[in-house]
């Protein structure tokens, strides 16, 4: 819509940033509607993005969280929401095997490596995710750095 | 609870994990859980597992599940601070970045960061799977639906809402 529709940014400039905020940390759409805002119309822009990227549904949720602390308890609810969270954790699982699968082919080691090593320390060992991160971030760019 | 004490806890928390939240909302999901649950024990596993369902049901960014937590932990005033605290930082960080990036453009490091990021993300995936399924998968009906769910998505085409909508009847009608 952005590209076709509204011409507000041509398809390379939306790809640009698109993949500009894959790489920045934060939900991708929140850096995304930011960067697009500030390039719109500068900080106000961004602001009047995130405002209306997050207010609907942050008043939306709040909604669902109140009716959730007093309806939670219910057999019905909790089954649904059981379901819910199971298939969601399904789909992750999913999404898992196809992204191993490019970076299983390419033979080399440490990308596997890497993968499986942060998720035995953050999803199996539970250590806290920015001492994790601030480890093995760093290592996993450093050697994709030198390997070009 | 809802002390100033407790608000600075989750803006502080929030805020930190906004800038290392590396692949979005669902690669924060095992930190929130192992703050929320096992260090502040504000939610029980179940109702991280619901909070979390609830969030992927609500339209929006997976992300609004932080205003969920905070709802949760210290009403409106939580949700909004954990809200702001997760958006904020990461949100800055883009808008300077992404200011900045016109001298970027096409750089080396650009390759080197997004490629260095993909076993990272895929890792941290995996233990959102990991974490959000021992904490729904109570029973083997439940484990079932992961797994069903997994299989199918993997091999076709799965919208999220119609997984959703299939394990909520098979909640509703007791099959859970």
């Amino acid at each position: 819509m952005m590209v076709e529709q509204r011409r507000w940014l041509t398809a390379e400039e939306f790809n640009e940033a698109y993949a500009l905020c894959a790489i920045l940390p934060g939900g991708n759409i929140l850096n995304f509607s930011v960067v697009f805002g500030s390039r719109i119309r500068g900080p106000a822009g961004a602001l009047v993005a995130i405002a209306g990227l997050m207010g609907p549904p942050l008043l939306l949720v709040m909604i669902v969280g109140a009716i959730y602390a007093h309806y939670g308890d219910l057999p019905v609810l909790r089954r649904m929401l059981t379901g819910v969270a199971s298939a969601a954790a399904g789909l992750m699982m999913a999404t898992v095997a196809k992204m191993m699968l490019p970076l299983f082919r390419n033979r080399a080691v440490i990308g596997p490596v890497i993968a499986v090593a942060t998720f035995v320390a953050i999803g199996l060992l539970q250590w806290p995710l920015p001492l994790v991160l601030a480890v093995i971030v760093p290592v996993s760019i450093g050697i994709a750095w030198v390997r070009v | 609870m809802k002390d100033g004490g407790t608000l600075l806890t989750l803006a502080s928390f929030f805020a930190v994990l906004s800038l290392f939240a590396i692949g979005g909302g669902n690669s924060a999901v095992p930190e929130m859980h192992r703050f929320s649950v096992d260090v502040q024990h504000w939610l029980t596993d179940r109702q991280f597992a619901d909070t979390f369902a609830l969030a992927q049901l609500t339209p929006g960014p997976n992300l609004i599940i932080v205003t969920l937590i905070g709802y949760h932990v210290a009403g409106v005033s939580g949700a909004l601070v954990t809200t702001l605290a997760m958006c904020g930082p990461s949100g800055l960080f883009a808008y300077f970045v992404g200011r900045a990036s016109d001298r970027f453009k096409g750089a080396h490091w650009h390759g080197a960061v997004s490629r260095g990021l993909v076993p990272v993300t895929l890792g941290l995936t995996a233990s959102s799977a990991i974490v959000i399924a021992t904490t729904s998968d109570y029973s083997w009906a439940a484990a079932a639906v992961t797994l069903g769910t997994a299989l199918t998505a993997y091999f076709m085409r799965v919208h999220p809402l119609w997984a959703f909508a299939v394990a909520a009847l098979l909640g509703l009608f007791g099959l859970i």
